[in-house]
């Protein structure tokens, strides 16, 4: 393998340096961006071609034990769409939910080269990381879910917050995870402890524990904060999908102050309008808030028509949901923890809500004032597959097409949004912030989302066509860690080697004497047995730095 | 003496620990051969415990051994056996297009072949004694 | 070799303290294991069942070879590469077993089918694959066992023989815990019973139900009816054996519990029905939470044929009978499952890993697997019917005693595996990941029929 290559004539996008779409030569070697290379190394002449670095999804659902419960839901879905073998490529299954091969090819046919498991429970995080072992060629990592974790909700209703600290850096480096995850929190208890109900409020007090949901999301970023971890807690706000939830995303953000805090798919939490009645659109009051506020980041959870799957630990929303149409649905309870509901959907333009949601996702976009901090996803696949990105980016940069668009849906959500209105196109290098070096950003991954010498050598190389759709469907050349991998448009390796990313923030070994006797006395394995050994890394694990600051901006 | 039961196989303590010694080994066959039947069918087909029976359907036949069971244990015209080789040749291939081979609920004809020795067929000691 | 009594001094011991049992799917992992280092062997297993302690205490290593070729012994390569190339030689070829190793090994198989163009099933397709199935067309709430242990004032046993087939599910899990909503263990829970046979496992019930052999499905629906309001048959107790007024008890107790949940076995899986009486039985917990918190959970056999199920769906996308001849996955339980190529005549090689269907298949396949029509390839840590009539015959050490690894409770809970001593034989995963590289290797050259280029 030459482990040296120049990529010459290319259009450069690397926004991160300062590089907005310049003709300049990348160099690589050893698997990074180097200054200069020899003679020697293998050429890719990029002439008529934009360069930019691998995509980061900074939010998708994709490895893990609810993802593998959603994936043998739908055999339907499977058959529709084979994932065929190829000489360098092992064959899967497709769809909504793909295998975990199909999963790390398609990710790469996309040109994408990282992406980040949103949430996935501490006990079966071995789960995870098993199936990210066998999801070729992106790197991963994976938030943990703690909010609803019992034992750290009852340090925090007694007041210790040093113990609270060392527990929750405990917990990070028992699973190997990269960041906190905190969905609906308040919401498991009275779901699972009081005939399926949900938390309303975030400052309603649990029946069970003497703490309202402010309360953990507060102690989660102190605690987060303290310990400096690269990428804040990642929210799943309380109220998702609620008609009139945009106050509760404003005041979980306003619980933040100038803490950093990321909130996941904030599209789901940008309705105005009355609780129970048709949802509006507050993707104004929503990005007034983010755009002032340097600290918050969030993914925007664009809503795609067609297919979708909920798979969320928020498991009472998805059991309302579920009323609509009463369907397959799955739901399934990890002790003292989380939950989670998985439920089939299909959006459809001419439905009112899901016009609306489309809508909302692409207001949030274009109202954005900084694309580093307003970052694409579908929350794959809840709003959509990501086979979808293509699609998303085209209505971005092309006002004409999403006018277009907007013709074939439901009008009356139309002409309650201001969509319409929004005329701005993203350039190409707003485009590569919002799909990579903003997420890696966001993601506080120094070697990721950019091309400067030192970074991974992750690069893309696409052919610049007017149709961005097609354009972004298909990169001519795709490399991850120096290597090509695909080469005008095919598989030419069968490399699949990926890192998996995570956080060691140190910690107090004495906190596992306060937290074993709750082992013991709640949870159905050994404590000794909880956290898991290097061996799941198989050798991939990276540990990224933790450096506490207040922004994105700051170094 | 003849009669027509439905046999449910199944697992059984003894046939797991048995398992364990090693199926070709003489505890797993015993356990693995024994049939139990309802008092009420013994009285009406003429056994009693130990005696030796064989057991036939359309799919094939074996000799078991017959334990007599309190009345209520089993419902009437049912028998119970733990799985093994010798259930197994009962088993029809025909699985409905599921992949699952009826297992269960199969008819078959009891046959007595003669008298048995009883046999305590107590638990394994709990020690890896070979 | 023989193995020690346990009134011989111990010179070299170990303890093991944590371990994991494998034997069913309670994959308790409490147990403590005293090892004799010298005899290889373990003397001791503390808190295990009568089933634990018999996995663990008969364990020895036997003086057998390594590997063989129609009873003579080879060397583990060779062995290998009759293998590989049986299994590329086959028109039809068929993988089946995983369940008794771990995850890592399991994960070498489906690829391994993949690039041979042949099929993989696992012992779930005649266990809960029906509930698979099921799932597919209904879902399933569902919870892991501590939910129950800590929750649940409802506990339903359906077709199953806990007492028998997981001895510590009452005492660990269900029954008996005292856990965080359960202060007072089994006097905070009612336990239902229904089963054909009066088990040992009714002896705990509170109440027992003696369905209809057959009528499940019957009695569920009715459970389906009775909980949605509609009137249920005076007769029920001719359909189903269970009396109309029992009926609408239960239920009511079902609807007004705080947290329940139907633990459900072979009784559904194997008899008439099927997957339709697995999938009742799921819809009914469905139905039920719309009055409160209820859950369901199929109670798996073997110690790791969750994990199977696991690896195989998410390497494929199905959790068994999947087939590669057309160079992508595809799923059809009765054409691929291991029972219908193997009695049809169908598999013309037949990889079996960690399973015995030459002592448990139904004949018309244990004829044709040990055939001359089909070449049996035997991976196993015992011997047993299967590994004495293979052609190619590998043992290899065995998982939870002898190597580490993960496993996958009933409740989809991974546990890393604490070996005890070490084996002469190689572990499943080194003996796969082997076959897996001389696979890939011939089918290269084979150049099979590839995908052409464009894959999207």
């Amino acid at each position: 393998m030459n482990n040296e290559i120049r990529i010459i004539n290319g259009l450069v996008f690397d926004p991160t340096n300062k590089v907005e779409g310049k003709v300049c030569d990348i160099c690589i070697k050893d698997g990074k961006i180097v200054d200069k290379v020899s003679e020697s190394a293998l050429k890719i002449d990029a002439h008529g071609m934009a360069v930019m670095p691998g995509g980061v999804d900074i939010h998708c659902h994709i490895t893990g034990p609810k993802v593998n419960l959603a994936r043998k839901l739908m055999p339907e879905d499977h058959r529709l769409d084979p994932h065929f073998k190829t000489p360098y490529t092992q064959s899967g299954s497709g769809g909504i939910v793909p295998s975990t091969f199909a999963t790390g090819y398609r990710y790469a046919t996309l040109g994408y080269t990282t992406a980040m498991e949103a949430a996935v429970p501490p006990l079966t995080a071995r789960h995870a990381l098993e199936e990210m072992y066998d999801t070729p060629i992106i790197d991963n990592g994976f938030y943990v879910l703690l909010a609803n974790n019992l034992f750290l909700q009852s340090l925090i209703a007694e007041g210790r917050k040093e113990e609270f600290k060392e527990a929750v850096a405990w917990w990070l480096n028992a699973t190997k995870s990269y960041s906190v995850k905190l969905v609906n929190p308040g919401g498991d208890e009275p779901w699972k402890g009081h005939k399926n109900l949900n938390v309303k409020n975030i400052d309603d007090k649990s029946k069970v524990v003497d703490l309202s949901p402010r309360a953990v999301i507060d102690a989660f970023i102190d605690a987060v904060h303290e310990l400096g971890l690269p990428h804040p807690p990642h929210i799943h706000c309380n109220n998702l999908g609620h008609t009139g939830n945009y106050d509760t995303t404003i005041e979980t953000m306003k619980t933040a102050g100038d803490r950093r805090l990321h909130i996941a798919h904030i599209q789901f939490n940008s309705y105005a309008g009355e609780m129970g009645k048709s949802p509006k659109s507050a993707s104004k009051e929503i990005t007034d808030y983010v755009n002032s506020h340097e600290n918050i980041t969030c993914d925007v959870g664009q809503v795609m028509f067609g297919k979708a799957m909920f798979m969320t630990a928020d498991a009472p929303l998805t059991y309302l949901l579920r009323g609509y149409k009463p369907q397959k649905w799955v739901n399934a309870d990890t002790e003292c923890e989380s939950g989670c509901g998985i439920l089939p959907f299909d959006y459809q333009g001419m439905i009112y809500t899901h016009a609306l949601q489309w809508a909302i996702g692409l207001e949030i976009f274009l109202l954005s004032a900084d694309p580093w901090r307003i970052v694409l996803s579908t929350d794959h696949p809840n709003g959509g597959s990501f086979m979808n990105y293509p699609m998303v980016i085209k209505l971005l940069m092309d006002y004409e097409f999403r006018k277009e668009s907007m013709k074939h849906l439901n009008q009356k959500a139309m002409n309650s949004t201001i969509l319409g209105e929004l005329k701005r196109e993203y350039t190409l290098n707003e485009i590569c912030i919002i799909t990579r070096a903003g997420p890696a950003k966001c993601l506080g991954l120094k070697d990721k989302g950019h091309l400067g010498v030192g970074a991974d050598a992750d690069i893309t190389i696409y052919d610049i066509l007017d149709d961005k759709e097609a354009m972004f469907n298909a990169p001519r050349y795709v490399l991850k860690a120096g290597q090509l991998l695909i080469s005008n448009h095919e598989f030419v390796s069968d490399y699949t080697d990926k890192k998996v990313l995570r956080v060691a923030p140190e910690y107090d070994k004495s906190i596992e004497k306060v937290i074993k006797p709750f082992f013991d006395d709640f949870y159905s394995i050994s404590f000794e047995n909880y956290a898991i050994n290097d061996d799941y890394l198989h050798g991939t694990g990276v540990v990224i730095e933790s450096n506490k600051k207040n922004s994105i901006y700051e170094n | 003496m003849k009669g027509q039961l439905i046999l449910i196989p199944g697992r059984s303590a003894k046939q797991g620990t048995a398992l364990n010694k090693g199926k070709l080994k003489e505890e797993y066959i015993r356990v693995t051969t024994q049939l139990e039947i309802s008092a009420e069918d013994a009285q009406e087909i003429g056994l009693e415990t130990a005696d030796i029976v064989k057991i036939s359907n359309h799919v094939g036949e074996t000799e078991v051994q017959v334990k007599v069971l309190k009345e209520g244990k089993l419902p009437v015209g049912y028998a119970f056996i733990p799985y093994g080789p010798p259930s197994s040749n009962l088993f029809d291939g025909e699985t409905c297009g599921t992949g699952m081979p009826a297992s269960k609920g199969m008819t078959i004809d009891v046959e007595f072949i003669k008298k048995g020795v009883k046999k305590k067929t107590a638990l394994p000691p709990t020690t890896a004694i070979g | 070799m023989s193995a020690a009594s346990i009134d011989n001094k111990i010179i070299n011991e170990k303890i093991v303290e944590n371990a994991t049992c494998t034997f069913c799917g309670c994959c308790c992992d409490d147990i403590t294991l005293t090892v004799d280092m010298d005899r290889k062997v373990i003397t001791k297993a503390k808190d295990a069942c009568v089933l634990g302690k018999s996995w663990f205490l008969n364990h020895v290593i036997e003086d057998k070879p390594i590997a063989r070729i129609d009873g003579k012994e080879v060397t583990l390569d060779e062995a290998v590469d009759e293998a590989a190339k049986v299994l590329m030689d086959a028109k039809f070829p068929i993988l089946y077993g995983m369940s008794d190793t771990i995850c890592e090994a399991q994960r070498q198989c489906a690829p391994i089918m993949d690039d041979c163009g042949g099929t993989i099933d696992t012992t779930t397709s005649v266990c809960h694959g029906p509930s698979g199935m099921a799932f597919q067309g209904v879902g399933e709430p569902t919870m892991t066992l501590g939910e129950v242990k800590n929750r649940a004032d409802f506990v339903m046993y359906w077709g199953g023989n806990p007492a028998e087939a997981h001895p510590r599910h009452f005492s660990r899990y269900a029954v008996t815990p005292q856990g965080m909503f359960t202060p007072n263990g089994k006097d905070d829970r009612t336990v239902v019973i229904v089963d054909i046979r009066h088990t040992k496992t009714a002896g705990v019930a509170d109440i027992f139900l003696q369905v209809k052999p057959g009528k499940d499905f019957e009695l569920l629906w009715m459970l389906r009816a009775a909980c949605k309001g509609v009137d249920i048959p005076d007769n029920s107790k001719e359909l189903c054996g269970v009396e109309k007024e029992v009926i609408e008890d239960l239920i009511d107790r079902m609807k007004n519990c705080k947290y329940g949940v139907i633990f459900f076995g072979m009784g559904l899986t194997m008899t008439r029905g099927r997957h339709f009486n697995s999938g009742a039985l799921m819809a009914l917990a469905t139905d039920l939470n719309e009055f409160t918190h209820f859950v369901a959970k199929p109670a798996r056999g073997h110690g790791n044929v969750t994990g199977a199920d696991n690896v195989v769906s998410w390497q494929t996308g199905y959790p068994f009978g999947v087939n590669f001849s057309r160079g992508h996955p595809r799923f059809n339980p009765g054409e691929f499952t291991t029972v219908d190529t193997l009695s049809r005549g169908e598999a013309d090689a037949a990889l079996i890993i960690a399973a015995d269907p030459v002592a448990n298949f139904p004949k018309p396949a244990i004829k044709h697997i040990t055939s001359d029509k089909c070449k049996l390839i035997s991976i196993d840590t015992k011997n047993t019917p299967t590994s004495e009539a293979a052609h190619v015959s590998i043992q290899t050490s065995t998982y939870g005693i002898n190597t580490g690894g993960t496993v996958y409770r009933m409740d989809d809970v991974p546990i890393s595996l604490r070996p005890a001593f070490d084996s002469p034989f190689p572990s499943d995963l080194e003996v796969l990941t082997k076959l897996r590289k001389k696979v890939k290797e011939l089918s290269k050259k084979a150049n099979r029929p590839y995908a052409k280029s464009k894959y999207i």
